[in-house]
C-alpha cells in the first residue's frame, strides 16, 4: 500500500507508569493487588459537570446515556485519597524527577510552572470522574525527525474488574503520557517509534516492567477520513497491523460513503414498532423481547454487511453505538434469514416498511426504553455513513487489525484546574541538575565494544530487567561472557520451559556467579542450580542439591583411580605429572572441591606410587586433615 | 502592548517554538495560561504577548420547567456550594445559588417539589456569625409562615450543626427544616452535594417535622442519614459520611437513588410543633477546651463573658487549681457549663471531688449536651433570661431534642 498517497497521518500515545515508591498524590505505595486481597468495597455514582457552553463533553455525555452505579475494591494498600474521601497530597517529587529525566532524555523544554489539571473522566475509572494530570515538558526531537509535542505526568487509572467495577490498587500510580506530532507516515514507522520511545522510557531503570505497566494509544487518519484513536495496544508487535488494519477500515469506509452518496441514500427519521411482526419467530432473542423496533436505511442494501476489517462490517460498527444503550447487538437485512428469523419474516417486514431489496432495515430489541435509545444511536451512526468517518475512540479486538467503537474522541474542553495541589516551579538550576543516564541502546554498543558481547547478547543484556546485575557482575571481575549467557539465555530458556526465575533475586544470582568464578562451581551448573532456586530453594541449599561437595573418601578413591590408570606415566613423570593430572582430576571434581586440596591430595598419591618424600608437599600445599 | 485580561489570546515562547493559549490569571507574578491541548502552564508574565482580545462567550442555557402540581419548598442559600459552573475555557469554577442554576445541575430535584431560592450570605461557613443567623432565622421563618411545605438550607459543611442547632432554637416549626452540604466540591463528577441536595428535597417534604441535617451515611452513594440538629457533630475533615449523631440514631435515612424514606419512631412530626420565632442571641459567650496543665489565669480573659462552655475531661473536670478561678467566673456573673470532650456520654459531677467542688461553685451540668450545641444553647437562653436559676433549669431541660433523658446502649 502507498501510505503517502493516501496521506496517512499518525502519531502515539505512550503511557508508562513509573515506579516510585510512593503513589502521585497519596503516600500509598504503588503495588497491585490480587482482588481476593480487598479489605472493603463502596459504591458511587458520577455526574458530568456541565460546562459554562451549557455543553457537556461528547464522551461524557455518552456515558451518562445510562446511570451508572459503580463498585470500588479498596485495599491495606490504598487511602482516603483513593476513595476521594481526602484532597490529594502534593504532586509526588520522585515521579516529577523521573518526568524530567525522560524529558531530558528527548531533548525537551520543561515548563516554567507545573500546574496540575483535572481531565474530564466518567467511565468510573477514577473516583473522582477526573484523572489529574499535569504538562511537564514540551516538544521533543526523535531519530527520523518526527517531533515529540509535549510529555505529561498523570495518576494511572483504576483496574477494571468488570463492567461497572473497579479495583483501587492502580488508582493513582504515577505515569508518564508522552505525545508525539502526528508526523508518522507508515505503519513500520509508528511500530519503530514506538519501540524507540519504550527503549528510552526504560533507559531511566525508574518505569515499571511488565504486562500492562505500557500502554500505546495510536492516533490514525488518512486524507479524506477522520483522527482514530486506538486505546491501550499493548504490545509493540501489534502495533504496525494495527495501523495498517484502521487504514483498511478507513479506506473501506469511505467507498461505502462514496457509494451511498451516488446511490442517494438516506436514513429515515423514523423508527417503527414491529414487534407484533415477530410474535411466532423461532428468534430467541426477539421472541423474549418486550419491544422490536426496526429502522429503516434507504439504499443502504448490501453495504451493512460488506466488510471492512477482518470479521467487522458496517453492521458491526452500528451495533457498537446500539450497545451503549444496553443491548445486546441488532440484526439487519444484510445477514439475514440467519438466527431464527425466516425469509417469510423478512418479507412482512420489508412490506410494512415498504422497503425494496436495495434497502436495509436494522432491528434493535429489547425493554422499550433501552430499545429507543439503540434505534437512535443506530440512525445517528447510520447518518455518519453518509458523511465519512466519525472521530472516534476505539479498542483492539484479539491480536488482529480489527477494531471496536469504544466512545467519541472526548473533546478539548474537558480540562479544569485541580485547585487542590499548588503549581511546582521548575527553576533552571533544578533542570540542569538532572541527571541523564545513558540510552540502553547506547549501553548495548559499549557492551559490544568493551566486553566484547555478540551485539544480539548485548541488546538483549542491556534492555533486559537483570541490567542492574549484569553491570554489577561485570564490575566485580565475573567474565562478562558467564553473566551474559546466564542473563541473555539460561534464564529466558528456563522461563520458556515454565520455570519461575523471576523470583530469583539479582543479589543471589550474583552469589552464584561469584561461586562460578571462584571454582566452587561449574558454569555447566548454573542452569541446574537457577532451576532449583527457582523451586524455592536457597543458593546454598540448590548447590548442595546440584553440585554436592565431595567427601575426602570419593576425592581420594577418584584421585586413587586416575593415578593408577596413569601409573607408567606417573613413574616417568615423578612430581611433574602433577600438573597433566590435576586437569583430570579437576574435570571430574570440578567446582566441588577447592584446587589447592586436590593438589595436594594428588601429591600425595603420586608420591606414594613413586616414593617421593610426602614432608615436600607442605610446600606445595596443605595437607589435606589440616584443611577439613 | 495591550494588557492581558482573563480570557484574552496570547503567545508566549517555551524553548524554541511559540505556543498560543488562553490567558487566565495572574499568580505570584507568573501569567497561568491554558494552552490549545487545555493544559494550565505557569510562566513569566513579561514573555506573554497578547495577540486577540478575548472572545465573547455566550451562555446558551437550557430553561428549567418547574412543576406547578408540586408542593413548594424553599432553597436558602448561605455560601455553600452545592451547585457550580466550570467555565473549560478558563477552568473557572463559579458557586450557583439561582434556582434555575441549583435546578439545571441537579433536574432530579424538579420531580420532588417546586422551589423558591433565597440567599442570604455568600460567606465561607467558617465566617458564619450570630447576625447571619438572625438573618437565616428570618428568612426561614418568613418561608415557613407564606406555606411552604419545607425549608433547604444549604450550607458550608464545617460549621454547618453550629448553625442547625442554632435554627432549631430560633425557630421551632411545624414543617422540616433541613440543612445539607458536600463533603467533595460540587465541581467534580463524584461530588455528594447532588445526592445529599436530593436526599434533602425528600426530607423537605416529608412528614418530619424538625431541624435536621441531610448527609452521605457511608462512603457510598447508597442512602443518607437525617440527623437532629441539636445531636449532630461533623466528625471528620473530609469523608463524606462525616456528620455523624451522637447518642442517638439518626431521625431516618432517604434510600438512593430510589428515593424511599424511613422515619424513626422518636422524631418529632409534621405539624406538632407551631411556628415561632425567637432570635435573640447572647454574643458574649465561649467555649473553652481544656487540657492538663493549662495554666488557670486563661480564665481570667473570659471575665465578663456571660456564658462559657467547658469542654471538660472525662465526666466533665478541670484541674483543681481551676476551681477558685471559675468561682470567681461565676461570682462575677459569667455563667458556667460542664460537658465533656469525650462528646459520647453524660457529665456527672458528683462522682469526684474536682466535680462537687464545680457543682459547689456553681457550675451547671450540661448532663449529655455536645459541647458546641451547649454553647448555641447557653447563648440563645442568656439572649432573654438572666435568672441564674432559670438559666440553670433551661440548660438541664431538652428543648429541641438536644439532650436524651436516658442513655441508650448500643450507640
Ligand atoms: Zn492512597
Amino acid at each position: 500500500m502507498d501510505y503517502e498517497a493516501i496521506g496517512l497521518k499518525a502519531g502515539l500515545e505512550i503511557h508508562q507508569q513509573l515506579d516510585t515508591e510512593e503513589k502521585l498524590f497519596c503516600h500509598c505505595p504503588t503495588v497491585l493487588r490480587d482482588i481476593k486481597e480487598r479489605n472493603s468495597e463502596f459504591h458511587r455514582f458520577l455526574r458530568a459537570t456541565v460546562s459554562e457552553l451549557g455543553e457537556m463533553d461528547r464522551a461524557a455525555e455518552e456515558e451518562m446515556m445510562a446511570q451508572r452505579r459503580f463498585t470500588y475494591y479498596a485495599y491495606d494498600t490504598t487511602c482516603l485519597v483513593e476513595d476521594d474521601e481526602e484532597p490529594p497530597a502534593p504532586l509526588n517529587n520522585e515521579a516529577l524527577e523521573i518526568a524530567l529525566t525522560i524529558a531530558k532524555l528527548f531533548g525537551m523544554t520543561p515548563v516554567e510552572e507545573v500546574h496540575t489539571m483535572r481531565k474530564l473522566v466518567i467511565d468510573g475509572s477514577n473516583t473522582t470522574g477526573f484523572q489529574r494530570t499535569a504538562l511537564v515538558a514540551l516538544h521533543g526531537r526523535l531519530p527520523g525527525g518526527c517531533r515529540l509535542d509535549s510529555i505529561c505526568l498523570e495518576e494511572e487509572a483504576a483496574q477494571r474488574v468488570d463492567d461497572r467495577t473497579f479495583s483501587l490498587d492502580r488508582l493513582g500510580i504515577p505515569l508518564v503520557e508522552i505525545s508525539t506530532a502526528p508526523c508518522l507516515r507508515t505503519p513500520e514507522e509508528v511500530q519503530e517509534v514506538a519501540e524507540y520511545i519504550g527503549m528510552v522510557l526504560r533507559s531511566t531503570g525508574r518505569v515499571k516492567r511488565g504486562i500492562g505497566t505500557i500502554r500505546q494509544d495510536i492516533n490514525i487518519s488518512i486524507r479524506g477520513g477522520a483522527r482514530v484513536e486506538i486505546k491501550g495496544v499493548q504490545e509493540l508487535d501489534l502495533i504496525a497491523d494495527a495501523v495498517k488494519g484502521e487504514v483498511k477500515r478507513q479506506l473501506a469506509l469511505l467507498a461505502i460513503k462514496d457509494e451511498l452518496l451516488s446511490r442517494r441514500a438516506a436514513v429515515m427519521e423514523e423508527f417503527r414498532d414491529v414487534t407484533p411482526l415477530f410474535s411466532e419467530t423461532g428468534s430467541k432473542i426477539l421472541k423474549k423481547a418486550p419491544c422490536i423496533l426496526a429502522v429503516f436505511l434507504q439504499e443502504f442494501g448490501g453495504l451493512v454487511g460488506r466488510e471492512i476489517q477482518p470479521g467487522r462490517r458496517l453492521g458491526s460498527e452500528l451495533a457498537d453505538y446500539a450497545k451503549k444503550c444496553g443491548v445486546g447487538g441488532i440484526f439487519h437485512t444484510d445477514e439475514l434469514p440467519a438466527y431464527g428469523i425466516s425469509e417469510g419474516e423478512i418479507s412482512r417486514l420489508r412490506v410494512e416498511l415498504r422497503a425494496s431489496e436495495g434497502d436495509c432495515i436494522v432491528l434493535v430489541a429489547g425493554e422499550r426504553e433501552r430499545a429507543e435509545c439503540a434505534a437512535r444511536q443506530v440512525m445517528k451512526r447510520a447518518k455518519l455513513a453518509l458523511v465519512g468517518i466519525p472521530e472516534e475512540t476505539r479498542r483492539m479486538l484479539g491480536e488482529g487489525e480489527s477494531t471496536a467503537y469504544l466512545r467519541p474522541l472526548p473533546g478539548a474542553a474537558r480540562m479544569y484546574p485541580e485547585t487542590d495541589v499548588f503549581p511546582v516551579r521548575l527553576t533552571p538550576p533544578e533542570w540542569e541538575a538532572i541527571e541523564v543516564p545513558e540510552l540502553l541502546s547506547v549501553r548495548a554498543e559499549r557492551f559490544v565494544r568493551d566486553l566484547g558481547l555478540d551485539p544480539a547478547v548485548a541488546r538483549q543484556i542491556a534492555y533486559s530487567d537483570r541490567i542492574g546485575l549484569f553491570e554489577a557482575a561485570v564490575s566485580e571481575g565475573i567474565r562478562p561472557s558467564v553473566a551474559a549467557r546466564t542473563l541473555a539465555s539460561t534464564l529466558r530458556e528456563l522461563k520458556r520451559d515454565g520455570i519461575k526465575v523471576d523470583g530469583i533475586g539479582d543479589r543471589e544470582i550474583l552469589e552464584l556467579f561469584r561461586m562460578v568464578e571462584s571454582g566452587r562451581l561449574a558454569k555447566e551448573a548454573i542452569p541446574s542450580v537457577l532451576k532449583s532456586m527457582a523451586g524455592g530453594k536457597s543458593l546454598e541449599d540448590a548447590i548442595q542439591e546440584v553440585a554436592p561437595p565431595m567427601t575426602e573418601e570419593g576425592l581420594e578413591a577418584l584421585i586413587d583411580r586416575i593415578v593408577r590408570e596413569r601409573e607408567s606415566f606417573v613413574r616417568e613423570r615423578g612430581r611433574r605429572a602433577l600438573g597433566p593430572l590435576m586437569g583430570v582430576v579437576m574435570a571430574e571434581a570440578r567446582g566441588r572441591v577447592d584446587g589447592k586440596v586436590i593438589a595436594s591430595m594428588l601429591g600425595r598419591a603420586i608420591d606414594r606410587i613413586t616414593g617421593g618424600d610426602e614432608r615436600r608437599l607442605n610446600t606445595e600445599g596443605k595437607r589435606i586433615d589440616e584443611n577439613a | 502592548m495591550m494588557r492581558a485580561l482573563s480570557g484574552s489570546r496570547v503567545r508566549c515562547r517555551v524553548g524554541d517554538q511559540d505556543l498560543e493559549g488562553v490567558y487566565i490569571t495572574e499568580r505570584e507574578g507568573r501569567a497561568v495560561v491554558k494552552l490549545s491541548s487545555g493544559y494550565n502552564i505557569g510562566i513569566d508574565i513579561a514573555r506573554l504577548e497578547v495577540i486577540g482580545p478575548s472572545p465573547e462567550t455566550v451562555l446558551p442555557l437550557a430553561r428549567i420547567e418547574q412543576d406547578p402540581d408540586l408542593p413548594e419548598c424553599s432553597i436558602i442559600s448561605t455560601g455553600g456550594t452545592i451547585a457550580s459552573r466550570i467555565d473549560y475555557r478558563t477552568g473557572a469554577v463559579t458557586s450557583q445559588f439561582s434556582a434555575e442554576d441549583i435546578l439545571r445541575a441537579i433536574p432530579e430535584l424538579t420531580s420532588i417539589a417546586r422551589y423558591n431560592a433565597i440567599q442570604v450570605s455568600t460567606i465561607l461557613s467558617e465566617n458564619m456569625n450570630i447576625a447571619i443567623w438572625q438573618r437565616l432565622a428570618h428568612a426561614i421563618h418568613d418561608e415557613i409562615e407564606r406555606g411552604v411545605r419545607g425549608v433547604i438550607v444549604m450550607h458550608g459543611t464545617d460549621t454547618m450543626a453550629f448553625t442547625a442547632s442554632a435554627i432549631s432554637f430560633m425557630v421551632p416549626a411545624p414543617v422540616p427544616i433541613v440543612f445539607v452540604g458536600a463533603q467533595r466540591s460540587a465541581d467534580r463528577p463524584s461530588s455528594d452535594s447532588a445526592m445529599n441536595a436530593i436526599c434533602s428535597a425528600v426530607a423537605a417534604v416529608s412528614g418530619l417535622g424538625e431541624v435536621s441535617v441531610v448527609m452521605h451515611d457511608t462512603t457510598s452513594d447508597d442512602r443518607c442519614a437525617i440527623h437532629r440538629a441539636t445531636r449532630v457533630r461533623k466528625m471528620h475533615t473530609s469523608r463524606r459520611d462525616a456528620f455523624q449523631s451522637i447518642g442517638i440514631p439518626p431521625l431516618g435515612y432517604v434510600e438512593y437513588p430510589s428515593l424511599k424514606m424511613t422515619l424513626s419512631s422518636g422524631v418529632v412530626r409534621r405539624g406538632e410543633r407551631a411556628l415561632s420565632l425567637q432570635t435573640e442571641m447572647e454574643p458574649r459567650c465561649a467555649l473553652l477546651l481544656f487540657a492538663p496543665g493549662m495554666p488557670p489565669d486563661i480564665l481570667e480573659g473570659y471575665h465578663g463573658m456571660k456564658g462559657l462552655v467547658i469542654s471538660g475531661t472525662g465526666l466533665g473536670h478541670v484541674g483543681s487549681d481551676w476551681v477558685p478561678v471559675i468561682r470567681e467566673l461565676i461570682d462575677g456573673g459569667t455563667h458556667v457549663v460542664m460537658t465533656s470532650q469525650c462528646l459520647h456520654g453524660r457529665v456527672c459531677d458528683r462522682v469526684y471531688d474536682t466535680g462537687r467542688d464545680l457543682l459547689a461553685a456553681g457550675v451547671i451540668e450540661g448532663e449529655d449536651l455536645l459541647p458546641e450545641v451547649a454553647l448555641v444553647k447557653l447563648s440563645w437562653i442568656l439572649g432573654r433570661e438572666e435568672g441564674p436559676e432559670e438559666v440553670s433549669r433551661l440548660m438541664q431541660q431538652s428543648l429541641r431534642g438536644e439532650i436524651c433523658r436516658r442513655s441508650i446502649h448500643g450507640l
